[in-house]
């Protein structure tokens, strides 16, 4: 492909804004007119004229360079060193629900390692009738199921609790995403073991750890274990990535990102919580009074809407207009999202793309004529158990002001009339 | 720990109790082999199971707290920049941003033992004695005002300390104190009277900027640096490596990796990148927020040689009065030649 460009060829950014300015002037018409012919039409361009690329370039390929601000983002001043910490996923700029792996956010202890999945091992001890251990080939010859299922840090949001920080649906709610997943039930492992030496399961528990430095261990309740937990190696349709456990990880649906133990080595069934740092120190949830909540794992009903948003203004001026967002719920599927346009006032019903799954993505659609006038864009996800996303204030009452994780609040973005979008508090 | 050989009298006493009939078994795995689960196994619960035989004190703690942690947490617990801070906050839990300490909030010791058992030192995780630990843990309940200097943990006193947060957890009540509330069909129409902006991002200005990365004007820059530095003797400065030394440095240099990088693919962390700093100008580093007092020192024309290295690397903060590296010091000369030596392999 050539670089050159064509003389006189627009950018970009300019065709967008020349066809604001023509759109904004011909509404009434329902048609924008052009005032002279479309180079980009009339004279012949490289791209069809000359030769693109062979099979041969690209044996697995990354987006096209037009798309390389696509990407994962982080925000220096959270972490104290970016090998113990998190990035976000650019949700601003996807549609759809499945979250591309590569852009998809990472969250590390010890830093995304190397495993080779002949060097992977998956040990089951504790109160199990055999302790085993599997290789990745032991992993793949038990029967496999997939489950697309949505993966919240329970931190997502939590910069906001105090206030409105980040200015993009990028850094306020970036800490999600939404993959096919691939791989063996836990229950399966579990029973391979077997669970009689457990005895009654109803109190009993396993520990999950992983195989980096952080060996990063959660406790999580017999009964999730043998419900919907899965063993996964694969992502959607791919292996896993590295910064996201390859060769295997665990799946916890619906649950908070920290129980997804990446690198997983090790599956131990207990009689007793752990009750690890990540468990006490951390993920856990300051009252007002000082005392704290424990053992929240469930990650409650949530949406925003990702364009218009900071990083994905309007550009087009007045009329047609599509707003869009996702919405989840840890604790079932989506069954309806309004969307405000004046900061709650008033509410509308948006389109769901198809109906909710599980523990899954929903993206809704909200398409309108947007009159120019300024908006203050919230959406409320509701779920199947009849629970409706409350709004920061309804948060605060009940939690005060020190929570960091599990921040599930309306989310306002004042849109102004050049399109710009900004993200802000409302009473 | 040893729950699975502790579990052996429960098979007997359960065999009666377990209902189901054993599910479908594919045969795959193999059996876990004692020496592999006692390898792998190493958490400790609240009860003290999974403690491993051993004591500390506070005082041996300290110096092992010095050597291993205190580049990140600080001499006293108290954190350096972001990094966790371990003593303090007590009585603040429900003030304005709590701080959250081993003191202040955690509810049991044996989540201090187990995390620092298996989980550090970060970037040199699982390499301390099961005696250092239980050092490091009293070090750190002694920084906390919880425990006299005197006082030996060991698995046998465990028991004896509780942390004054262990009453401060509640179970997830948010059933019963939200889902309730946060129910039912929602208000569509005039929800609210009026509504008022009363706070903006924009104005805290946190946010990153989206640029994307420069790699053009980093690699102009390091060009510019290299004509600059033109002068420094480059031949000179790549002398036969001893390579059994540098394998040694690459033992030592663990200690350095929480903070430095070093190859192609090395960044700037904590600590600036090392490639180049054997016989290096100080304070070259593109990017690297240097210290005020390393500043001065590279403009009075420091250059790293082995000799004046290996001098900083014994005592940092003796010869550097004012430096950002929170290192307590590589005593040994020994380690300091590896160090030194391993690093020579890291060319520019």
């Amino acid at each position: 492909m050539s670089d050159k460009k064509t003389p006189g060829a627009p950018s970009r950014r300019a065709f967008l804004s020349g066809a604001a300015a023509a759109s904004a002037g011909a509404i009434a018409a329902g048609t924008a007119r052009a005032a002279s012919p479309d180079p980009l039409i009339t004279q012949v361009q490289p791209w069809a004229q000359e030769l693109g690329d062979g099979v041969d370039a690209t044996p697995y390929g990354l987006p096209i360079e037009y798309e390389n601000d696509v990407i994962r983002r982080n925000v220096e001043w959270l972490t104290a060193d970016t090998v113990s910490s998190i990035n976000f996923t650019p949700i601003h700029a996807l549609d759809g629900t499945i979250t591309p792996q590569g852009c998809a956010f990472e969250r590390h202890h010890s830093g995304a390692i190397d495993l080779k999945k002949q060097d992977y091992r998956l040990m089951i001890n504790g109160l199990v009738d055999t302790p085993l251990v599997f290789s990745y080939a032991d992993l793949e010859r038990f029967p496999r199921e997939n489950h697309v299922y949505f993966c919240e840090c329970a931190a997502n949001t939590g910069m906001e609790w105090a206030g409105a920080q980040l200015n993009g649906a990028q850094f306020t709610h970036g800490m999600i995403h939404n993959m096919e997943y691939t791989g063996v039930p836990l229950r399966t492992l579990l029973e391979e073991a077997g669970l009689d030496t457990a005895g009654d399961l109803k109190d009993k528990w396993v520990f999950v750890e992983g195989a980096d430095a952080s060996s990063n261990g959660r406790s999580i309740p017999m009964e999730k274990a043998l419900d919907d937990v899965l063993v996964a190696f694969k992502a959607n349709g791919e292996a896993l990535r590295k910064e996201h456990g390859y060769p295997v990880r665990l799946v916890v649906p619906g649950w908070e990102g920290n129980m997804w133990v990446k690198w997983i080595r090790r599956i131990e069934v207990t009689d007793a919580p752990v009750e690890s740092r990540e468990e006490t120190s951390k993920y856990t949830d300051v009252l007002e009074n000082g005392i704290a909540r424990k053992w929240t794992w469930a990650m409650d009903a949530k949406s925003v809407v990702t364009s218009p948003s900071p990083q994905a203004p309007i550009t087009h001026g007045k009329g047609p207009l599509v707003i869009t967002g996702l919405a989840w719920s840890g604790r079932g599927a989506i069954k309806r999202v309004d969307v405000s346009k004046d900061g709650g006032e008033t509410w509308e019903t948006a389109r769901l793309a198809k109906p909710g799954e599980k523990m899954a993505m929903t993206r809704f659609y909200l398409d309108t004529d947007w009159d120019g006038e300024e908006m203050m864009l919230q959406s409320r996800a509701m779920d199947d158990t009849g629970y409706v996303q409350p709004t920061k204030a309804q948060l605060r009452e009940v939690r005060g002001l020190n929570s960091i994780y599990h921040n599930n609040c309306i989310q306002t973005w004042l849109v102004r009339s050049t399109g710009e979008a900004e993200n802000v508090e409302v009473s | 720990m040893s729950k699975f050989l502790k579990s052996i009298p429960l098979i007997a006493l359960l065999a009666g109790l377990a209902a189901p009939a054993s599910a479908e078994k594919f045969g795959l795995g193999r059996a876990a082999l004692p020496e592999e689960i006692a390898a792998w196994d190493g958490d400790v619960s609240p009860n003290g199971d999974g403690l491993p035989a051993g004591s500390g004190d506070a005082i041996v703690g300290e110096e092992i707290f010095a050597e291993q942690c205190a580049v990140c947490h600080g001499d006293f617990a108290e954190g350096i920049d972001n990094w966790p801070k371990l003593a303090g906050g007590a009585d603040t839990l429900d003030h304005e941003d709590p701080l959250k300490t081993v003191g202040s909030y955690w509810p049991h010791l044996s989540t201090a033992f187990d995390y620092i058992k298996r989980s550090m030192p970060y970037g040199n995780a699982g390499t301390l004695s099961d005696d250092e630990v239980y050092a490091i843990v009293a070090y750190i309940l002694y920084s906390n005002d919880l425990i006299e200097d005197d006082f030996v943990l060991s698995d046998e006193t465990f028991a004896d300390v509780e942390l004054p947060n262990a009453q401060g957890f509640i179970l997830d009540n948010r059933a019963e104190t939200e889902y309730a509330i946060w129910s039912g069909e929602p208000c569509m129409e005039n929800c609210k009277d009026e509504v008022k902006v009363t706070m903006r991002a924009m104005v805290l200005d946190v946010t990153p900027e989206e640029d994307k990365p420069a790699t053009a004007e980093v690699t102009q820059a390091n060009a510019a640096k290299a004509e600059e530095t033109e002068e420094a003797p480059v031949e000179a400065a790549a002398p036969a490596i001893d390579a059994e030394l540098a394998k040694a440095g690459e033992k030592v240099f663990k200690k350095c990796k929480a903070c430095h990088q070093v190859g192609a693919k090395a960044k700037n962390r904590s600590g600036p990148v090392l490639n180049g700093i054997v016989g290096g100008a100080s304070g070259a580093v593109d990017g690297f927020k240097y210290s005020k007092a390393l500043k001065a020192a590279a403009e009075g024309g420091l250059v790293w040689t082995p000799e004046e290295l290996a001098a900083f690397l014994e005592k940092p903060k003796k010869y550097l009065k004012g430096t950002k590296m929170g290192f307590a010091g590589l005593k040994k000369e020994k380690d300091q030649a590896a160090v030194i030596e391993y690093l020579k392999t890291f060319a520019e």
